[in-house]
């Protein structure tokens, strides 16, 4: 672009590309780099929340446990849930996001490069915040929703003055922060830079879920910020929005927070669900059935995850009308939630299955969610979730969703493409031990619950005595957490040891449908060398196979597979060729830089505002770096 | 705001034929709407818990806060008057509207402040029940708001006189009017129901 305005020195310059060295990684903007810099940190945040699992289960084992005291088991809990939903399912499903939505609508990135570097770097940071509170005086203490007024309150056993939920209401500010700008960098990326020809439904199910999920996280998520903006105020400048004694009202946090937190359900399990809906029709060989279907199930899911957020509040006391009406709308949620099981089963009937990793991960996902899904459907019934809030059974209804749901359909993507990301297949033998290890101690661990739970076991509770009938299944589930987390250790051993000698991938390992397959493995920094040209839904599939007249199908004979014989009349192709030259935007320092200055906003929140106005200072250059550096070419 | 080169190449690329920026501040602006809905239902929640203290109607002065939010108001034109002066390529009219534009948000935060002052006098404050709290948090959110839209202001008017503002790159103009309109247009409902409509007694 030669405009008169290009002669001026620019204020900035930016970092040359490279591709080695930690300074390549600190700087990138490449949605692919992104992508892996997300899944590496859910991951390690995977392994410390499951530490802290490992923690509460030893301390649970036998009655009157020693391991930790109730003000240690208090972090550890709200520590655990708070890892899981915020720093791992969020960023894991972002992981599968950043790297896999360009690839798979036909991009060479996502709408803003840079803006999605500064996604990460908020993650990351403010999961340090979060976590920089262990060596600070303490981690939150409250519980992952921090009721009010117990999050109000500041006295912590001896403490006069614990700043534990500062942490807890600074780190998710900022850890909604970056999800809502990395929701709007994606909102944008699948709407606007879809391939020729990728119409809507023409989109893999999995983009249609990331839509929703990026759209329930815009939409959600502020209102979670105002009500931690509203907490940090009660705490901070002394207001009393959550306290009754100065009229304020506790319930407003419940509302506030739920209205947010039932959205958020399906923020977690959508992408899961998404990525399942790829991996059946692949191992079954087979359309997925119904798509149209499945997506506009999908969509009924976000809208009317909207409505019905007061089923967590049964017990609070709205009256009778308020619980009638919000048991009517989750028993309707359920419909769409039943809608995309029976697609998934119709997908794998009559298919020639293959059971691969990625595919008994999927079916993991189904089994497990069915399990979650109904138990969830009897808190619908509101004397029934009287008798059960708050106690274990509620606690094995949300690990069935959330780690039988969520956790084995992220698991079941890594398997499924991971050779697209390094080329190399993980072993299939190892994957399966994985597998059934997690499968058996999932259920070892969370089946027991139900039990402990219908006999009363509250939650949050941090020891037991003896002689309530609990010893026996806690024992039970302890037992299983250990066999948990054997089976994440064959799968640290798997991904180590293909490194060296995992099975030579190529561009189409699994013989799949979607058009992420058709480039190289690892994609080249450009993504694809030309874009393109999009006919059909699973274009891929079409692309390699036709039906004969007996509806039987015929590989395309030599040329269709690579997807060569058709692309786009590419101008752009045309004027660099081969993938050389296209124009990728440059590395930048300045998303690292605006996002260290938000978590320094925390600190001078809680230890003084001198802090505050260094990090604002450093957010402003930031970003002022940011407007003008200089463009990519 | 993006580069001048991918600017000029999004406008071909993208699916919808909207630039990915626009579209972008408009999802942006609709997270908005959800932030100040929730701080507005909150006020609204609270308007009448004062612990018989001072409530917002005792102490406001609607003939005061009618002035500054016609200026808020105005700078709505004053800012299509910017962006059309640069879409002319104008760059002396561009600077003036810029400024003209920033200075009335200026007029009405200053206004903001000084309401603030009174209110804090009568006895309305943050600390005075959470009717007061509800008020100012959902006041100085606004508020926050706009100074961001007055930094963003100026910052063009920096780049028009340094030449970094050609007649291409008005789009940002643009945009930046986006969010200036949303957040007058957000003014409109927080007058409408916070000062113009009584509270139930």
């Amino acid at each position: 672009m030669a405009t008169a305005t290009v002669t001026r020195q620019p204020l900035f310059s930016r970092p040359r590309s490279s591709h080695k060295g930690v300074w390549s990684w600190i700087t990138t903007v490449d949605h692919k780099r992104i992508g892996v810099l997300y899944g590496f940190t859910a991951f390690a945040f995977f392994l410390i929340g499951g530490f802290e699992a490992l923690l509460i289960r030893a301390q649970l084992a036998r009655p009157n446990g020693h391991v930790l005291n109730a003000n240690q088991y208090d972090q550890v809990f709200t520590m655990h849930g708070l890892t899981m939903i915020f720093l791992v399912v969020m960023p894991l499903s972002a992981a599968f996001f950043n790297y896999l939505i360009p690839l798979m609508i036909g991009a060479r990135d996502v709408a803003f490069p840079r803006l999605n570097a500064f996604s990460y770097w908020v993650f990351l940071f403010g999961g340090l915040f979060l976590y920089s509170s262990f060596l600070l005086g303490g981690a939150p203490n409250g519980g992952w929703f921090g009721y009010a007024p117990l999050s109000v309150q500041k006295v912590t056993g001896s403490v006069p003055f614990a700043h534990n939920m500062d942490y807890y209401a600074i780190g998710l500010i900022i850890l909604g922060i970056a999800s809502t700008v990395s929701a709007v960098n994606l909102v944008v990326t699948i709407i606007n830079m879809r391939a020729p020809g990728m119409s809507f439904f023409r989109m893999p199910v999995f983009i249609w879920m990331a839509l929703v999920v990026q759209l329930l996280l815009v939409f959600a998520l502020p209102i979670v910020t105002i009500a931690l903006f509203l907490l940090l105020f009660d705490r901070i400048l002394g207001t009393s929005f959550y306290i009754a004694s100065n009229g304020g009202d506790p319930v407003l946090w419940q509302h506030l927070f739920w209205l947010f937190g039932h959205p958020e359900v399906y923020i977690l399990v959508l992408p899961a669900m998404g990525i399942v809906s790829e991996i059946l029709p692949t191992f079954s060989r087979k359309p997925l059935f119904g798509y149209p279907v499945v997506v506009l199930s999908g969509i009924a899911i976000g809208f009317m995850g909207f409505g019905v957020w007061a089923h967590h509040m049964f017990a609070t006391g709205l009256g009778p009308v308020a619980n009638s009406a919000f048991a009517v709308s989750t028993m309707f949620i359920a419909v769409p939630t039943g809608v995309k099981i029976f697609n998934w089963l119709a997908t794998m009937w009559g298919g020639r299955l293959r059971f691969d990793p990625p595919m008994l991960f999927a079916i993991g996902f189904v089994t497990m969610f069915v399990i979650g899904g109904l138990s969830g459907v009897t808190h619908a019934l509101v004397p029934h979730d009287y008798q059960q809030t708050d106690t274990y059974y509620v606690v094995a209804h949300f690990h069935y969703v959330l780690f039988g749901g969520a956790i084995f359909g992220l698991f079941g993507g890594i398997y499924y493409w991971w050779p697209k990301i390094y080329g190399r297949k993980l072993s299939g033998k190892l994957g399966k031990w994985h597998f059934w290890l997690m499968l058996i101690g999932f259920n070892v661990t969370f089946g027991p619950f139900h039990i402990l739970g219908l006999q009363g076991m509250p939650r949050r509770i941090y020891t037991y005595a003896p002689g309530m009938g609990w010893d026996f299944w806690n024992m039970v589930s302890t037992v299983g957490s250990f066999m948990i987390a054997g089976s994440i250790l064959v799968f640290i051993y798997n991904a180590w040891h293909s490194r060296k000698y995992g099975e030579i991938a190529g561009n189409d390992p699994w013989d799949a449908r979607t058009i992420e397959w058709m480039t190289s493995s690892p994609p080249p920094e450009h993504n694809f060398d030309q874009i393109p040209v999009v006919h059909a839904l699973d274009d891929f599939w079409h692309k390699k196979y036709v039906e004969d007249k007996g509806g039987k199908l015929v590989p395309v004979p030599a040329g269709g597979e690579n997807g060569h014989s058709e692309q786009a009349p590419e101008h752009e192709a045309g004027e660099h060729g081969g993938g050389h030259g296209i124009h990728l935007p440059s590395p930048s320092y300045m998303p690292i830089l605006a996002a260290v200055g938000l978590p320094l906003i925390g600190y001078g929140l809680i230890y003084g505002f001198y802090i505050s106005i260094v990090g604002g200072l450093i957010l402003l250059g930031g970003l002022y770096g940011w407007a003008f550096e200089p463009g990519t070419e | 705001m993006a580069d001048q080169a991918t600017v000029a190449a999004e406008v071909h690329q993208t699916s919808t034929g909207i630039e990915n920026t626009k579209l972008g501040m408009w999802v942006f602006l609709g997270s908005e709407c959800l932030l100040f809905g929730a701080l507005i239902s909150v006020f609204l929640l609270y308007r009448n818990h004062a612990l018989g203290g001072a409530r917002l109607h005792d102490v406001y002065d609607i003939p005061f806060t009618s002035v500054s939010s016609f200026v808020l108001l105005m700078s709505s034109l004053t800012m299509v008057l910017a962006l059309a002066a640069i879409q002319r390529g104008d760059q002396h009219r561009l600077r003036t509207w810029l400024l003209a534009t920033a200075l009335l948000g200026m007029t009405f935060i200053s206004g903001q402040i000084y309401e603030f002052t009174i209110f804090v006098h009568k006895g309305f404050t943050v600390h005075s029940s959470v009717a007061g709290a509800s008020f100012y948090i959902l006041t100085s959110f606004h508020g926050a708001h706009v100074t961001v839209g007055i930094l963003m202001l100026l910052s063009l008017f920096g780049m028009s006189t340094r030449g970094l503002l050609p007649k291409e790159r008005a789009t940002a103009v643009e945009y930046i009017g986006l969010y200036w309109h949303f957040v007058d247009i957000v003014w409109i409902v927080i007058f409408t129901l916070v000062y113009l409509i009584p509270a139930p007694k």
